[in-house]
């Protein structure tokens, strides 16, 4: 038993308190923004945020707390809250909670602090518009959208030209709620800070591809909430590094994140935020590991589109082509590549009800990986925040299936 | 070698003994509310029946949706892999098995080994599995082992267009009202269940020769309105209800 315990304890990862610790902080210093002369601007997931960090705004991520609710089990509640509403059970289970949030400061930690600004970039999906619209009606405060024309293939100039100019506004925007000039020399500073970042992270998650994975998909949902958050501070290249630095620590001791790693698979679309622990030990029952997922790679993917020397122009087609923003064949050959790089077994795929820019093309995808690349698919249908409709027998049995396929498939049964 | 399957479902619980390639033989009953007494009853009723004591068989696999329960088992295994090796063990030129039990519905492609390729199941819904036909031979008051045969009958199947079980039983009681043929209702049922699990189906390719199997394999219009979705003839055997229980016993005596 003794033993049992020192080996999970090797597992576990220290900097886990520590990321603790600074999301805690960062949750108190957006709350008492207003005691201390700060602003404070809701942004979307997917959203441009270092302008925020450079005009020292505080940025906070309305979906970031949908994930909060989600793991704290309150989805399914506020979900119905928000139905009550007058809102549809087909809406985003994110937007749905949030709505349902405002008028009562439900949710952890006692809602969300009130914002003096709401930024939306629809690089993510077109929800997010009419959520902040309805935000930006409740707590009458100005609304600022950045629009990212999709990216079937490529990028034009047109494109590029339209979403930089957006930039010029977006600036302007910020000049006015702040009533101060941009500063363009920290600008730089925090380009830097913010590709540090995620190169850092991205690391992190290629530390997947050591066999056995010191690392879970599992995990890397929990780490991921600094460079969704943080993106362009110190905070988040400090964390990084150390947390790199633990994963190398795991690598050259033989640790894995799953006790026997026979199997390594990829996950596709946001978490069951409600069912971590379940999907976790549920895999890890048939020594499988979910080595890597498209959703936590997503805020590193598109860093190769950032110049180092001009971030601020780059960022414009960086943010634009981001995985939600492009076309499926595209986001296939995103998949491809992670398939080849984490080597893996199988290809286990959530049709999330609630994000429909994410779940669209996903039986296409599944598709084209059986043909190229061989390996068996599956997939789980339900909501990432709202509990109610995940029906676990069914998916046990479906995940059961799946493994017995991966087992015939490489003639271990 | 000789072995056994135990397949607990969700409606019908079903056993299978299979010795060197034969089937000796298989059983059926009701699942009740009890899974793990369903699965002790109908093994020992099917042993009894051959006249076979327990410590003959050398080895169990449980499936179904209650396959957990099995205590005296000596693996459980998914319904899927399951119906997989027992179509294959059936015919092996099979290449897709579309089983419709009592509260699922599933498709899976087979390949020249009997190993599961790939695989879709129903969603979280009840509407074109064997639950669906049930609630409706409740609301029109045919004995269910009738449907089949009625439905041949029809020349106009009536259009039910909706895909939630509930509602379908209010349209089904509307058309009642409305002084519509029973047979031409229970076609145009058959054809909500094969409109409702072709389009699962297609997901996974429906390579020929198709099988069908599970509780719902009975019912001779649900088959043809099928056929006729899919372009082919489906492969329906004597066993087709017990396909599953088979698998499982078959797959006890590859097990290493
Ligand atoms: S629909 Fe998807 S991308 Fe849009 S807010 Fe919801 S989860 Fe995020």
């Amino acid at each position: 038993m003794a033993q049992i315990d020192e080996e999970k304890k090797k597992r576990k990862f220290k900097s886990a308190g520590k990321m603790r610790d600074i999301m805690f902080e960062y949750y108190v210093e957006a709350k008492s923004a207003g005691d201390n002369g700060k602003k404070v601007a809701w942004i979307t997931s997917g959203g441009p945020v270092e302008p925020l960090i450079v005009m020292d705004v505080i940025p906070v991520y309305p979906e970031n707390y949908g994930a909060m609710i989600g793991a704290s089990h309150m989805g399914g509640d506020l979900c119905e809250k928000a139905e009550a509403m007058g809102y549809s059970s087909d809406l985003c289970s994110y937007a749905r909670a949030d709505i349902a949030c405002a008028p009562v400061n439900g949710g952890p930690i006692g809602g969300l602090p009130r914002p003096d600004m709401l930024v939306c970039c629809n690089n993510i999906c077109g929800t997010v518009l009419k959520w902040y619209e309805v935000q930006a009606r409740y707590f009458n405060v100005p609304l600022f959208i950045f629009d990212t024309p999709f990216c079937h293939t490529g990028f034009s100039d047109e494109a590029r030209t339209y979403v930089r100019r957006q930039l010029n506004e977006y600036i302007a925007f910020l000049e006015g709620a702040c009533g101060r000039k941009f500063d363009f020399d920290r600008s730089i500073e925090v380009g830097r800070l913010s590709l540090q970042g995620q190169r850092l992270w991205q690391e992190v998650l290629d530390a997947a591809a050591h066999k056995p994975s010191p690392i879970t998909a599992f995990d890397a949902f929990f780490f991921l909430a600094l460079i969704v958050t943080l993106r362009g501070t110190q905070t988040v290249v400090d964390f990084y590094a150390e947390l790199l630095h633990e994963m190398k620590e795991k690598v050259a001791a033989g640790i894995s994140a799953v006790p026997r790693e026979r199997y390594r698979l990829l996950w596709d679309n946001l978490p069951v935020w409600y069912r971590l622990k379940w999907l976790s030990d549920k895999f890890a029952s048939h020594d499988a590991c979910l080595v890597a997922d498209t959703y936590t790679t997503a805020w590193c993917g598109s860093m190769k589109y950032i110049d180092e020397n001009d971030f601020l122009s780059s960022m414009a087609e960086a943010y634009t082509r981001i995985y939600l923003n492009i076309g499926v064949d595209e986001m296939a050959k995103t998949v491809f590549e992670m398939i080849d790089k984490y080597d893996v077994d199988g290809l286990v795929m959530h049709s999330n009800r609630s994000c429909k820019p994410y779940s669209l093309g996903q039986y296409d995808i599944q598709r084209m990986v059986q043909e190229r690349k061989g390996i068996p698919c599956m997939m789980i249908e339900s909501h990432m925040v709202d509990e109610r409709s995940f029906s676990e027998s069914q998916i046990s049995t479906r995940i059961d299936a799946f493994m017995e396929i991966i087992k015939q498939h490489k003639g271990h049964v | 070698m000789r072995t056994a399957g135990i397949d607990i479902g969700s409606i019908t619980t079903k056993a299978a003994i299979v010795e060197d390639g034969r089937i000796l033989g298989t059983m059926v009953c009701f699942s009740g509310y009890n899974a793990s007494l369903a699965g002790t009853t109908v093994y020992r009723n099917l042993l009894d029946d051959l006249g076979f004591d327990a410590s003959s068989i050398d080895r169990i696999i449980s499936t179904g949706y209650g396959r957990n329960n099995v205590d005296f088992a000596d693996k459980s295994m998914t319904e899927i892999i399951c119906h997989g090796a027992g179509a294959h063990f059936l015919n092996p030129d099979i290449r897709t098995v579309i089983d419709i039990g009592g509260q699922d519905s599933k498709a899976l492609v087979v390949d020249a080994d009997g190993r599961v390729r790939d695989f879709v199941m129903n969603d979280k819904c009840a509407a074109g599995t064997g639950r669906f036909l049930e609630v409706m031979a409740r609301a029109l008051e045919v004995d269910l082992d009738d449907f089949g045969s009625l439905s041949l009958r029809s020349a106009t199947p009536a259009k039910i267009s909706s895909i939630c079980t509930v509602f379908a039983e209010s349209e089904v009681i509307s058309l009642i009202s409305k002084g519509e043929d029973r047979e031409n209702i229970i076609a145009g049922i058959h054809d909500s269940v094969a409109s409702r699990v072709f389009a699962m189906a297609q997901r996974v390719g429906i390579p020929v020769p198709v099988m069908m199997t599970g509780g719902v394999a009975k019912n001779i219009g649900v088959v043809k309105a099928l056929e006729k979705k899919i372009g082919a003839t489906l492969e329906v055997n004597e066993f087709a209800q017990v396909n599953g229980a088979i698998g499982a016993a078959v797959l006890a005596a590859k097990m290493g």
